[in-house]
C-alpha cells in the first residue's frame, strides 16, 4: 500500500425498528455529528464524503445530492456509492480508496436507512431480474435458508448450532451495547421455540430490519496521527462480487464470495493465521445459520469445522475470538449502514474505544458485509501499521 | 406476460411490463412536523435562523447546511414574498402533477427569509408572470399538514 | 498526483430505443473497450458500474450487469451518479496502488422507465416532490433565473441547441443530429416556459465504458494512452430555493480544484477542447461560466462570438454533447471518451485540431446541483 488510511472517528445513532422522531437528513446527522465528536474534528476538517442507502427503501433518487442538509456536503465533494446489502462495507472501501488516493485527506463516510419509511422485503424483492425472477422471490431469507439446509447436510450442523449464534449475538446487543436495536438477552430454547419463517430459519434467527445510521471517518497517515493517538489503520481490503443470479447460491453449502474476499484482504494485511492472528471480529450475518456455516471462508476453521467452532464458545466474550461483541447484524439492521457499523465497530475495538464492548487488548480486528448475490466485502483493520 | 412493442419499433425482441409500486410513510421530523402543524391550525409560515451565518432557512430544517450547526430560532415569516423566478408545466405526467397542466410554478422569497421556497402559484395569468412579482400565499381551507395546504401564491394587486 | 492514462473506450449508438437489454448493452462496450484497449477481461484487476436503482427499475441494479462486465471476476463496486462519479472510483483505486487497470461501465435504458417520474423522485417527499416538479420544469426555473439576472436571451440558448446538433452530424454515436435554425428551437413546442422541446436533450438508451491504468501499465500496454491531469468535484445546497440557481458555484469549486491538479491558470488559453454535460441548451453557457471560461453571465457573448463553434478557439461538445444524446449516468462517462478520442486524434470529422488539453464534465441532481470535472492531456 502506497499511503496508510485510518479511522479516526465512529458515530452511530440510537438504532430502533422506527425513528419517527427525524426524517433522513436528520437521522444521518446524528450519525455524522457524534463520528466528529468522536474525532474531535468540525465539519470544515472534512474534505469529502461518501454515502450509500438503498434507493427504493426509502424512494429518494440522487442521496448525494438530497443528503447535504444532513451530511454537511454543501459546498464539498460527496459521491454515492450502492451495492445492495453490501453498501455499508462498499462505502466503507470507498472512503478508504478516496484518502487511500491521495486525493483527499479526511473523509466522511456515511450508510443510513429509514426501513420503516416502506415495505423492506417487497422493496429488495425488485431486486430479482425482472423477467426471470422476480415474480416467484419474496426477500433474502429463501436463499439463506436453502443454504444451510445444504450446510447442515454436508456438515452434520444442526438448527441449535444456529441457535447459539443467535444467542450470543442478542446477549452480546443486550449486555454490552446501548445503540443496538434489540436488546433483550434470550436463550437457545426461545430461540428453538420462535415460529419457523423458513426453515430451518426461525424468527429469532433472522436479523430485524432497523432506522439508523452510522458514520465513519477515515484520514491519511499523516492527518490520522495528528487526529488521534491510536487510529484503527485499514490494513486490508477485499470485495467479491462472484455471482449474478441468486438460484446460483442456493445450494451452496459455503459462501465462495466470503472465501475470495478475505483472501484478498488478508494477503494485503499479511494475515496468514486467521484465527490466531485476529482478536476480534465484526461479522455481516444476516441470519444466524450463516454464523455457523461462514466461518471457515473466513479461514476461521476447517471445512466444515463451524459447528465445532460455535459450540465450543471461542466465539463468545471472553473466548479467544469474540465475534459480534456489539450483538452484530441480528440485533441491528439498518441496511445501507448495517456493514459500515461492521467497521465501525472493529474500528471502536482496535482504538480501545468500545467501551462495554471492548474485547480487551484487541489489536487486529476483521469486518465484514454481505449482500447482492451472495456478495462479500471483508476489511481488516489493527491498531498496528502493519503486522511484521 | 410479455408484448412486442409498437411504439418502439418492431425489433423482433420482447418487452415487459412491470412496475415498482411500494407503500411510504416518510418521517417528517420534529422540525419539518412544527413547520406543517403552524400551517395547518394558524395559517402562519415560520422559518429557523442560523445563529452563526443569520440565514432563515424555509423550510426549516434542524442543521444549517452552511455552516453544519444546529438551529434554534423559529422566526416567524410574512405570507408574502417576491417571485424569484417561475415556469409554466406544459406537458403531463400521470401520478406526479398536483394540477392539470398548463400550471405554473415559481420560487418565492417570502419576506423575513433568506431562501426561497419553491410552490405553485394560482389566479394568475400564464401568460403574465414576471420576475420581481410580488406574491402572497393562499391557504387551503381543509389542511393536513402537508406541503400543499399552501394552495399556492397570488399575486398582490397594488 | 501519479499518472494515471485512460486506454480504452467504447460507446453504442444513442437511440430511443436500442432492443439490447442492459446486460446486452454493457457487455458491448466491456468487450470494445477491451479491444480499442488492445486487452482481454483477464487483464482487468478491479471494475467500477455505475447504476442507478430508480433509471434501472430495479433494488442492487449493479447485479444487472454484474456479468456482462467481468465485475464478478475482480474486485468491484458500483457508483450511483453520472458517469464522471464512476471514473473518479476508477481512478482513487488505481491512485491508491493496489490496482493496476480499472474498467468503468455505465449504461442507461430509459426506454423501460418514465423519466418525469424518475426525477420527481429527485425531490423531498416531505416538501417539494408534491409539486410534480422534476428535471424539465425544474431546469426551467433555473433557465428563467439565469436569464432574469445575467439578460442572457432565449436566442444565444437556442444557438447552443443549434450548434450542437450540428456537430452531432459528423459523430456517428449521436442520437439526434440535424440542421435546425435558431428559429427551429424559438418555434419548437413550449414544455416549461421559457424551455421548448429544442433546448433540451433526448433520452436515449446507450453505454459506454473506459478502461484505466497506472502508468507505467498504460505505457506498457497501449501506444496513445491519455491522461488524467487533474479533477475535481463538488456538490450545491439541495432544497432550490437554498440556491441562487443562476449561479454556479459547485462547478467552480469542482473546476477549481481540478485546473490546480492540472496546472491550469487560464482554461480558456489552455484548454482545447471541451465535452460539458448540456442536459438543456442553457446549461452549457452556465458551465462555461461555473468552467472559469468567461466571466458571470457572459457567456451568452462568447456563444454569439462563435468561440466556441467548431473552428473557434474552443470548440465545446464536438461530439453534439448531451442535447444530441442523453443516456443518464452514461453521458459524464461518454464526455470522457470523447474528450479520448479528441486528444488521440481519432475523433474522424468532430476532430478539433491540434488537441492537447482536454476538459471533460458530469452534473449530478438536479440544476446541475453537484458537477465532476476532468482535465485529460496527451
Amino acid at each position: 500500500m502506497k499511503r496508510r488510511v485510518g479511522i479516526v472517528g465512529v458515530g452511530q445513532t440510537h438504532h430502533r425498528s422506527k425513528n419517527t422522531d427525524c426524517n433522513g437528513q436528520e437521522l444521518i446527522s446524528i450519525a455524522v455529528k457524534m463520528a466528529l465528536e468522536n474525532a474531535e474534528l468540525t465539519m470544515a476538517d472534512i474534505d469529502a464524503i461518501v454515502i450509500g442507502n438503498m434507493d427504493h427503501f426509502e424512494s429518494i433518487n440522487y442521496v448525494d445530492m438530497w443528503s447535504v442538509d444532513g451530511s454537511g456536503g454543501y459546498m464539498k465533494p460527496i459521491m454515492k456509492v450502492t451495492t445492495g446489502g453490501t453498501t455499508g462495507s462498499a462505502i466503507g472501501h470507498a472512503g478508504f480508496y478516496h484518502a487511500a488516493s491521495g486525493l483527499f485527506d479526511t473523509v466522511l463516510v456515511i450508510g443510513w436507512e429509514q426501513n420503516s419509511e416502506s415495505d423492506t422485503t417487497a422493496a429488495i424483492s425488485t431486486c430479482f431480474d425482472p423477467i426471470t425472477e422476480r415474480e416467484y422471490s419474496a426477500g433474502a431469507i429463501g436463499p439463506l435458508a436453502a443454504h444451510y439446509i445444504a450446510y447442515m447436510s454436508k456438515y452434520a450442523a444442526t438448527e441449535e448450532d444456529a441457535a447459539l449464534v443467535s444467542v450470543r449475538d442478542h446477549n452480546n446487543a443486550a449486555l454490552y451495547n446501548p445503540y443496538a436495536h434489540l436488546r433483550q438477552t434470550i436463550a437457545v430454547e426461545d430461540v428453538m421455540r420462535s415460529a419457523y419463517i423458513s426453515y430451518p430459519i426461525k424468527l429469532l434467527d433472522m436479523c430485524p430490519r432497523t432506522d439508523g445510521a452510522c458514520a465513519v471517518i477515515f484520514a491519511s497517515e499523516k492527518k490520522a496521527r495528528k487526529i488521534t493517538e491510536r487510529p484503527a489503520w485499514i490494513l486490508g481490503v477485499g470485495d467479491c462480487h462472484i455471482l449474478v443470479h441468486l438460484a446460483d447460491g442456493i445450494g451452496l453449502a459455503n459462501l465462495p464470495s466470503l472465501e475470495i474476499a478475505a483472501r484478498e484482504a488478508y494477503e494485503m494485511a499479511g494475515i496468514t493465521d486467521p484465527f490466531n492472528q485476529i482478536d476480534v471480529a465484526e461479522l455481516y450475518i444476516p441470519a444466524s445459520t450463516a454464523g455457523v456455516s461462514w466461518m471457515e471462508a473466513l479461514g476461521l476453521c476447517e471445512e466444515g469445522g463451524g459447528p465445532r467452532l460455535i459450540r465450543s464458545g471461542v466465539t463468545n466474550m471472553g473466548g479467544k475470538l469474540p465475534i459480534n461483541p456489539s450483538g452484530g447484524v441480528l440485533a441491528t439492521n439498518p441496511i445501507g449502514a448495517t456493514g459500515l457499523l461492521r467497521i465501525g465497530e472493529a474500528a471502536l475495538q482496535v482504538m480501545g474505544k468500545a467501551e462495554k464492548k471492548q474485547v480487551e487488548g484487541a489489536k487486529v480486528a476483521v469486518a465484514t458485509g454481505f449482500g447482492g448475490c451472495f456478495w462479500s466485502d471483508v476489511t481488516v483493520l489493527s491498531s498496528l501499521p502493519g503486522l511484521d | 406476460m410479455s408484448v412486442q412493442s409498437e411504439e418502439l419499433g418492431n425489433t423482433g425482441t420482447l418487452i415487459y411490463p412491470s412496475r415498482i409500486k411500494l407503500p411510504y410513510t416518510w418521517h417528517v421530523g420534529k422540525v419539518g412536523s412544527r413547520f406543517y402543524q403552524e400551517i395547518k391550525d394558524n395559517g402562519k409560515i415560520w422559518g429557523i435562523k442560523c445563529s452563526k451565518c443569520e440565514w432563515v432557512f424555509v423550510p426549516p430544517r434542524e442543521t444549517c447546511p452552511r455552516c453544519y450547526c444546529d438551529m434554534s430560532e423559529w422566526v416567524e415569516l410574512s405570507d408574502t414574498g417576491t417571485l424569484l423566478t417561475y415556469t409554466v408545466t406544459r406537458y403531463a405526467v400521470p401520478g406526479i402533477q398536483p394540477l392539470e397542466p398548463p400550471f405554473a410554478l415559481g420560487i418565492i422569497k417570502l419576506d423575513g427569509a433568506s431562501t426561497g421556497l419553491v410552490h405553485l402559484l394560482g389566479e394568475i395569468d400564464l401568460n403574465d408572470i414576471s420576475v420581481g412579482l410580488r406574491v402572497k400565499a393562499v391557504f387551503r381551507e381543509v389542511r393536513e399538514g402537508n406541503y400543499l395546504d399552501i394552495k399556492y401564491f397570488k399575486p398582490v394587486r397594488a | 498526483m501519479e499518472k494515471v492514462g485512460i486506454i480504452g473506450v467504447a460507446q453504442t449508438k444513442y437511440q430511443r430505443y436500442n432492443p439490447a437489454s442492459h446486460a446486452e448493452s454493457a457487455y458491448e462496450v466491456t468487450s470494445k473497450s477491451l479491444e480499442d484497449a488492445g486487452l482481454t477481461i483477464d487483464d482487468i484487476d478491479n471494475t467500477i458500474t455505475v447504476c442507478n436503482d430508480f433509471w434501472d427499475g430495479r433494488t442492487i441494479s449493479s447485479m444487472t450487469i454484474t456479468e456482462a462486465t467481468g465485475s464478478h471476476k475482480s474486485p468491484t463496486t458500483n457508483v450511483e451518479g453520472d458517469g464522471t462519479y464512476g471514473a473518479l472510483m476508477g481512478l482513487m483505486r488505481l491512485l491508491s496502488g493496489l490496482h493496476e487497470i480499472t474498467l468503468v461501465v455505465a449504461q442507461s435504458k430509459i426506454s423501460e422507465g418514465i423519466p418525469s417520474v424518475i426525477t420527481n423522485a429527485i425531490f423531498d417527499p416531505i416538501y417539494e416532490r408534491m409539486l410534480g416538479l422534476d428535471a424539465i420544469n425544474s431546469a426551467a426555473l433555473q433557465m428563467r433565473s439565469y436569464m432574469s439576472k445575467y439578460g442572457v436571451t432565449e436566442e444565444q440558448c437556442a444557438k447552443v441547441s443549434v450548434k450542437n446538433h450540428k456537430n452531432a452530424k459528423a459523430n456517428p454515436y449521436a442520437h439526434l443530429a440535424m440542421d435546425i435554425t435558431v428559429e427551429d428551437v424559438l418555434k419548437s413546442r413550449v414544455l416549461a416556459d421559457p424551455i421548448k422541446l429544442l433546448d433540451t436533450s433526448p433520452i436515449s438508451d446507450g453505454a459506454c465504458a473506459i478502461i484505466m491504468a497506472r502508468e507505467r501499465t498504460a505505457k506498457r500496454k497501449h501506444g496513445k494512452p491519455i491522461w488524467i491531469k487533474g479533477v475535481g468535484h463538488c456538490a450545491d445546497a439541495y432544497h432550490l430555493g437554498d440556491r441562487d440557481l443562476a449561479e454556479v458555484d459547485a462547478l467552480a469549486s469542482a473546476a477549481k480544484r481540478a485546473y490546480k491538479m492540472a496546472g491550469i491558470r487560464s482554461p480558456l488559453k489552455q484548454v482545447h477542447v471541451a465535452e460539458v454535460y448540456d442536459a438543456f441548451s442553457y446549461m452549457e453557457l452556465m458551465w462555461m461560466e461555473g468552467l472559469g471560461l468567461c466571466g458571470r453571465g457572459k457567456a451568452g457573448a462568447m456563444v454569439d462570438s462563435g468561440l466556441t463553434e467548431m473552428g473557434g478557439a474552443l470548440p465545446i461538445n464536438p461530439s453534439g454533447g448531451v442535447l444530441s444524446a442523453h443516456a443518464v449516468q452514461v453521458a459524464g462517462l461518454a464526455r470522457i471518451a470523447e474528450t479520448v478520442l479528441q486528444l488521440r486524434g481519432e475523433a474522424g470529422d468532430r476532430q478539433v485540431d491540434g488537441a492537447s488539453t482536454a476538459l471533460a464534465h458530469g452534473i449530478e441532481g438536479a440544476c446541475g446541483q453537484g458537477h465532476c470535472v476532468f482535465i485529460l492531456g496527451k
